[in-house]
């Protein structure tokens, strides 16, 4: 029987200092799992930043990355996010060829329509921020290659439990 | 508060953690803690001749005492040498405080001379590895590092010292309490776990123990054997549980897998209750994961959450400190077990005992027989390591251990020149013993010139090479599935072994027959200097039984 593989997130508390990144990105190698994304910045704990990884897998090796987080000495808090209840954002940067006015405006009304921003503007490009879940995000670029997008940058996945279910250390 | 440098800081930190051994070598990055072990008499540091043989010595010293074991390098080849060290103190939960100097920190990335990203490297074969950054948190930082190192399943960690903070003095604080918020080991089982393990353990009708290292690591001997003999249920060790129950108990199997007896790899598959205690799956335990023990339900007990369901999905996991779990456990079955009759069971087991002591009565210089004979030499309290290789199983399959940390292996490894590194340190930690390297001669020439640092620090143990001139588990692969082709592993004439143990001021005996064999390990018992006993053998000769390599454990060469 072949086992299912879905997209999990998995959010961390971890000690906010040099080298654990390496330590979890290396754990990640070094134990055959593969990370799709990863955001890191600061929690609202001191000394403690927020690790938001997504990974794509069967139950059971989700179950044995959790483990494996948790085995670290740096990582804290290791909580599987479960993606009904849970608020997962990402930023992307696109720069798209506008080398007229009939396509640039095309692209600011398809930007608006998407609720993004046009960012900064050249003579023959524009520069769009989007927010949103990856989908989304991911639909925005796909209408866009019909211009040609000349550069992307996306954040990958950053996430958050509604309502009451915290992933703060208790 | 007291104004030292960070050299002082350091050694005085591991005086208060009882740290009474160093196993190393001095270099450029450690000559200011060099400086101060200069004064200090509490702490006997012991010169190795390759830091790879400081990081087995300290690690010998860990498993033969409990205690944990200190070895020190400097920047650099100093620090990379210590690698196979580390990674073999990991695979095998043992635990040691590796120390390496560093360039100073404003050099730190600049590929100044002997610098290395030791942290970097030691970082997957560590449980932690810290850099300092400045003296004053020094002795923080070696409270955490030995914490850590011994506590929960047990394991290395390395501190990296920047040299300039060896030499930098400040206010230095030795009482704070450490603090580690992501490392919470938790040690006592669930009791519902335990009473669901217990349930399935009273109704069993052919209850197999496998005992592994964490029965030795947790101390939990005496409450497997109690178990064992409350149920009836025959034991079964991984190479590191060995020793975990005396091995001429009726109810001891030997070892299980690749290498395993035939009874231990017999019963274990026949099993319907498997309690697998301190214990990982590994391969070379297994076999093939998929039909390993078809019919058993599984109680797994480890410390590490992280080895449940790793290899195999147990029916009941319980993550807690091997002792206490089978001490819980024990309370439960003396309450609940009724005793059942298992004669036949019993009297199949016997069976498959004597079939396996049959297979070592061959005559002659036989390495099963050698072994035999070995045993009746020494006493119950003797400590055998061993190298890597045919030396190992056979050491492993027919030298009987008695005692928990009586038998030192690198098994997870399987690093070939730890065994002779490990019995200088288990005989640093256990003076009054003797203790013996089983090697061979390929193993043997890995770390051989540590014999130097045995004759000058006094450390008197024995070697006996089971010497076939060829590097013989390779050969025995390829004689059993590679058509005998052999393929570089033929090691030649050299070296002369007794002459190289005497070109070191080690002594040196040939043994040609079993009663010359018998007399030299005689001679060295009483000696007060290292023996190296040089014992000729076949290089024809194959460890059975085996499993080959991917197959289920019930497949077994008999020979």
């Amino acid at each position: 029987m072949a086992k299912k593989k879905e997209s999990y997130i998995i959010s961390t508390l971890v000690e906010h200092k040099p080298g654990v990144l390496y330590q979890v990105s290396n754990m990640f190698r070094r134990r055959g799992f593969n990370i799709e994304t990863i955001t890191v910045g600061e929690s609202e704990q001191r000394g403690l930043a927020r690790m938001t990884i997504t990974i794509n897998g069967d139950e059971k090796t989700v179950e044995q990355v959790v483990k494996q987080l948790n085995k670290l000495i740096d990582v804290v808090k290791v909580s599987i996010l479960d993606p009904e209840t849970t608020v997962t954002r990402e930023l992307a940067l696109i720069r798209i060829n506008t080398p007229n006015a009939a396509v640039r405006s095309d692209v600011i009304n398809y930007t608006e329509i998407f609720k993004g921003r046009v960012v900064d503007v050249a003579h023959d490009s524009l520069l769009v921020e989007m927010t949103g879940d990856s989908d989304k995000i991911t639909a925005f670029i796909e209408l866009m290659k019909t211009f040609g997008v000349k550069e992307i940058a996306r954040t990958g996945i950053t996430a958050l439990p509604r309502g009451m279910r915290s992933t703060k250390l208790e | 508060m007291t104004r030292m440098s960070g050299a002082e800081a350091l050694v005085e930190a591991l005086k208060k953690q009882k740290v009474n051994v160093i196993f190393g070598i001095p270099g450029g990055a450690t000559i200011p803690i060099y400086d101060v072990l200069y004064d200090t008499g509490d702490i006997r540091h012991i010169l190795m001749r390759h830091e790879q043989c400081a990081a087995h010595a300290a690690d010998g010293y860990a498993r033969a005492s409990g205690k944990i074991g200190v070895c020190m390098a400097t920047s650099g080849p100093g620090a990379t040498n210590l690698v196979t060290g580390i990674a073999n103190a990991y695979m095998d939960s043992s635990p040691i405080v590796a120390f390496t100097g560093q360039v100073p920190r404003s050099l730190i990335g600049k590929d100044a001379f002997q610098e290395t990203d030791i942290v970097g490297i030691a970082t997957p074969i560590t449980k932690y590895a810290f850099q300092v950054l400045k003296a004053s948190e020094i002795p923080q930082i070696v409270k955490k590092a030995f914490y850590i190192a011994s506590s929960g399943r047990p394991g290395p960690v390395l501190v990296d010292l920047p040299k300039d903070t060896q030499v930098e003095v400040d206010e230095i604080d030795f009482d704070d309490d450490i603090e580690i918020p992501g490392y919470r080991p938790n040690y006592e089982p669930h009791p519902i776990q335990v009473e669901k393990a217990a349930d399935l353990l009273a109704n069993a009708e052919r209850p197999v123990i496998i005992s592994g290292g964490g029965v030795i690591a947790s101390g939990a001997s005496s409450e497997l054997v109690a178990i064992a003999e409350l149920l009836l249920a025959p034991v079964a060790t991984t190479l590191m549980g060995k020793g975990s129950i005396p091995e001429n108990h009726p109810l001891s199997l030997g070892l299980l897998g690749m290498h395993g007896t035939i009874a231990s790899n017999l019963i274990a598959s026949d099993a319907d209750v498997l309690l697998a205690v301190g214990m990982r799956f590994s391969d070379r335990t297994t076999g093939n994961v998929e039909k390993f023990c078809p019919n058993a339900k599984i109680i797994h007990i480890d410390i590490d959450t992280a080895e449940i369901g790793k290899n195999l999905e147990p029916s009941i996991p319980i993550v807690a400190d091997a002792k206490r779990a089978l001490k819980a456990l024990y309370e439960r079955l003396s309450k609940i077990f009724k005793k059942k009759d298992r004669s036949a069971w019993m009297n199949r087991i016997e069976d498959l005992k004597r079939q396996h002591e049959e297979m070592s009565e061959k005559s002659g210089v036989s390495p099963p027989r050698l072994m035999k004979e070995l045993r009746k030499l020494l006493p119950a309290e003797a400590i055998i390591t061993t190298e890597v290789g045919q030396n190992q199983m056979w050491a492993a399959l027919y030298l009987k251990a008695y005692k928990p940390r009586t038998f030192i292996s690198s098994g997870g490894l399987g690093t070939m020149g730890f065994g002779f590194p490990a019995s200088l340190g288990a005989k640093v930690a256990c003076p009054d013993v003797p203790v013996v390297d089983i090697a061979g001669d390929g193993s043997f020439l890995m770390t051989e010139q540590d014999l130097a640092s045995s004759v000058t620090e006094k450390i008197p143990v024995i070697v006996i090479i089971m010497d076939n001139r060829f590097l013989g588990m390779v050969a025995q692969w390829q004689r059993l599935f590679y058509d005998r082709r052999y393929s570089s592993i033929n090691l030649g004439k050299t070296p002369d072994f007794v002459k190289l143990a005497e070109a070191f001021g080690a002594q040196g005996i040939y043994a040609g027959s079993l009663s010359e064999f018998k007399k030299a390990v005689q001679t060295a018992l009483k000696s007060d200097v290292t023996t190296v006993i040089d014992v000729p053998i076949s290089s024809e000769e194959n460890v059975f039984p085996m499993v080959p390599p991917g197959e289920e454990i019930t497949k077994i060469i008999k020979g």
